[in-house]
């Protein structure tokens, strides 16, 4: 049994990308994960974060078997998910739960919010409607909503009260784990408060394993225990938040914290900023895939591809400079 | 003078479900080469407000009720359609939050650049094409002359969002309106872009307003703020004043919900309730449901934005009776 709950050895998932309607060929491969490695023990809630395209969404759906993965292996609670027949998947499925980012488009406009948190309860468990029904008002009182609105439907509820709704849905069947992909990002800052509230309450008092992601590092700051994050498919930095972000060590997650506008006026735009976009994860950088954005990059960073290696016993990071600072 | 002048402003929406006062009664005015950011969440009236300046509001089912918009002498809610072409695009132009959909993609950059040299000024074909690659040059595309044969597909998320800032700088307008422009962008990115129109501001002494929900995006970026809640101004600060010394509980609350103002794993302030239904009409402070401050006189209360320290207003009731 391994010590984690959820692990992940070297995961890598392409997806190849295909000309033409009648000839088709392939052209290229987008490696949006594209060797990931890393461990959530119980309990733990880690946040990944990383600017769009950079594969953290994938990542998301490749650990849930959403998108096939390419190579390597995802074990949870020990079982690696991609060898399992789908009957003993399905088994699994109930312990694995997903809160999606856009609450406007994760639930069904036509199903009423008690169908919704039903659902999983119908599917895979033998609890009679009647029951159901108290089951059911228990997961809406649980994150805050009234019992008397199960009848309603989602166009009737606001962004916050439907994100609530789908985090009962996920909680519908007490699992082991959530993924929660970008969960405050549709919503206003005081609406995004009590959400993250709500998820910061609920890890603590049912023991939940979270894996958070977000592009908001002040979001994933303030509930994660480990952060890590990743560019092009890669994990660059991995450990303790605190230390992640007061003590940044790969150039990445510097510029990354210092491109959080400061909300203090006196203080002047930070120098240093990153100069252009991420590059394509079609054609990737040679070795370390930030190099032609890094400000500290040497000759050999553009050939000698970085692993993550621990720089401290508590942090991996995939830079030389990070070692010999 | 102020560059632009804005007074008692209303828009209605007149919908099946009612008259919905995205923006009731504001106003406000900007200085040449100030820019002024308007904070507030998504619903609150930011966009309308600037849509209605520029003739942008679907009619029907949106109307402008009242107000006058003085702009170097003609008032813009009043113009012809002629007239309002002639100053939208050349003397005020507009960027968006979403670049993919604000430019045409069966047109060429090239083309698009240089349509509003050609529209407002005749300019030759190949003027406009010179123009443009300065342009194009000044907001850090540098390889202007190859890419105006480009499609807007063909460009990433930030450069589009610059190709649209030439757009709209290169007939050289005196304001800028930014509605949401780094939203859709990533982190890294947004800074780059904010500091690009900084420094376009800068050295072409042109007036900014700025839309945006993202407190951090206002503090780095403007001189003066307006807060809005519920289609009406509750604070007008510079942002100096506003991010020191905030004197409307709202403003508070907002800031005080960020994560970034917690310590690790604290409870997040949090604002109960909702924002006002705008088809309803709503007397007194539209906060006064939400806030902790409101006494029973917020209900009813006139709402006008007062002096309450030097180029410090505030609506609210009790901080004007020196209560807060």
């Amino acid at each position: 049994m391994s010590e984690y709950l959820l692990e992940l050895k070297n995961l890598k998932t392409h997806f190849p990308v295909r000309v033409g309607t009648l000839f088709e060929r392939t052209v290229g491969t987008v490696k949006a994960v594209d060797g990931v490695s890393l461990g959530v023990p119980e309990g733990e809630v880690l946040g990944l974060v990383g600017e769009s395209g950079c594969g953290k969404s994938t990542l998301a759906r490749t650990v849930l078997g959403l998108v096939p993965a390419t190579s390597g292996t995802v074990l949870f609670e020990g079982r690696d998910l991609r060898t399992l027949l789908s009957h003993e998947l399905r088994a699994l499925r109930p312990r694995l739960q997903m809160v999606f980012q856009d609450p406007y488009a994760s639930l069904n406009p036509r199903m009423t919010v008690f169908d919704t948190i039903a659902e999983p309860l119908a599917v895979h468990t033998t609890v009679s409607r009647r029951e159901r029904a108290g089951r059911v008002g228990e997961l809406m009182e649980r994150v805050g909503l009234a019992r008397r609105l199960m009848k309603k439907y989602p166009h009737e509820f606001s962004g916050g009260q439907r994100q609530r709704i789908a985090i009962a849905r996920a909680l519908a069947l007490n699992p082991r784990l959530i993924i929660a992909d970008e969960p405050v990002s549709a919503l206003d800052v005081s609406v995004q408060a009590q959400i993250l509230n709500l998820i910061a309450e609920l890890s603590r008092e049912m023991g939940l394993t979270l894996l958070l992601i977000s592009h908001d590092l002040a979001v994933v700051k303030h509930l994660s225990h480990r952060i890590g994050v990743m560019y092009l498919g890669k994990i660059v930095e991995l450990g303790d938040a605190e230390d992640v972000f007061h003590r940044p060590l790969h150039p990445y997650t510097q510029a990354l914290i210092r491109a959080i506008p400061s909300t203090d006026p006196g203080r002047a735009r930070p120098a240093g900023l990153l100069h252009g976009d991420p590059p394509s994860p079609m054609n990737p950088p040679s070795g370390c895939p930030f190099h032609p954005r890094c400000p500290v990059a040497a000759p050999e960073c553009a050939t000698t591809p970085q692993p993550l290696l621990d720089a401290e016993p508590t942090r991996q990071v995939a830079c030389w400079k990070a070692k010999t600072p | 003078m102020p560059l632009l002048d804005v007074e008692n402003l209303r828009t209605y929406f007149h919908t099946r479900n009612g008259i919905v006062r995205a923006v009731d009664g504001v106003s406000f005015s900007v200085e040449k080469g100030e820019t002024l950011g308007i904070v507030g969440e998504s619903g609150s009236g930011k966009s309308v407000c600037v849509y209605s300046l520029l003739g942008l509001i679907p009619s029907p089912p949106g109307r402008i009720e009242s107000g006058a918009a003085h702009f170097d002498g003609s008032d813009l809610l009043r113009c012809t359609p002629e007239e309002l072409r002639a100053v939208r695009g050349k003397r005020i132009s507009m960027i968006f939050q979403d670049p993919m959909t604000a430019l045409n993609p069966y047109m060429t950059i090239g083309d698009q650049v240089t349509e509003p040299l050609r529209v407002h000024e005749g300019c030759p074909k190949m003027e406009a094409r010179t123009r443009a690659i300065e342009m194009l040059q000044s907001v850090g595309i540098v390889d202007g002359a190859e890419r105006l044969r480009d499609y807007p597909h063909q460009f990433s998320g930030g450069m589009r969002q610059r190709v649209m800032i030439a757009m709209a700088l290169i007939g050289g307008p005196e304001l800028l309106i930014a509605d949401e422009p780094t939203t859709a962008l990533d982190v890294t990115v947004q800074a780059q872009i904010l500091d690009l129109i900084n420094n376009l501001q800068q050295s072409l002494g042109m007036a900014v307003i700025l839309i945006t929900h993202d407190l951090g995006v206002i503090a780095s970026t403007c001189d003066r703020v307006l807060v809005m809640y519920a289609g009406r101004f509750l604070e007008s600060a510079t942002v100096h004043d506003l991010f020191q010394t905030p004197r409307h509980p709202y403003t508070e609350a907002l800031m005080a919900s960020r994560p970034s103002a917690h310590a690790k794993g604290e409870t997040l302030y949090t604002i109960p309730g909702l924002p006002p239904d705008l088809s309803t009409e709503i007397a007194g402070c539209p906060f006064a449901e939400r806030c902790r401050h409101a006494v029973d006189g917020c209900r009813e209360c006139e709402l006008t934005l007062e002096d309450v320290a030097p180029g410090h207003q505030s609506a609210c009731l009790r901080v004007q009776a020196g209560e807060l």
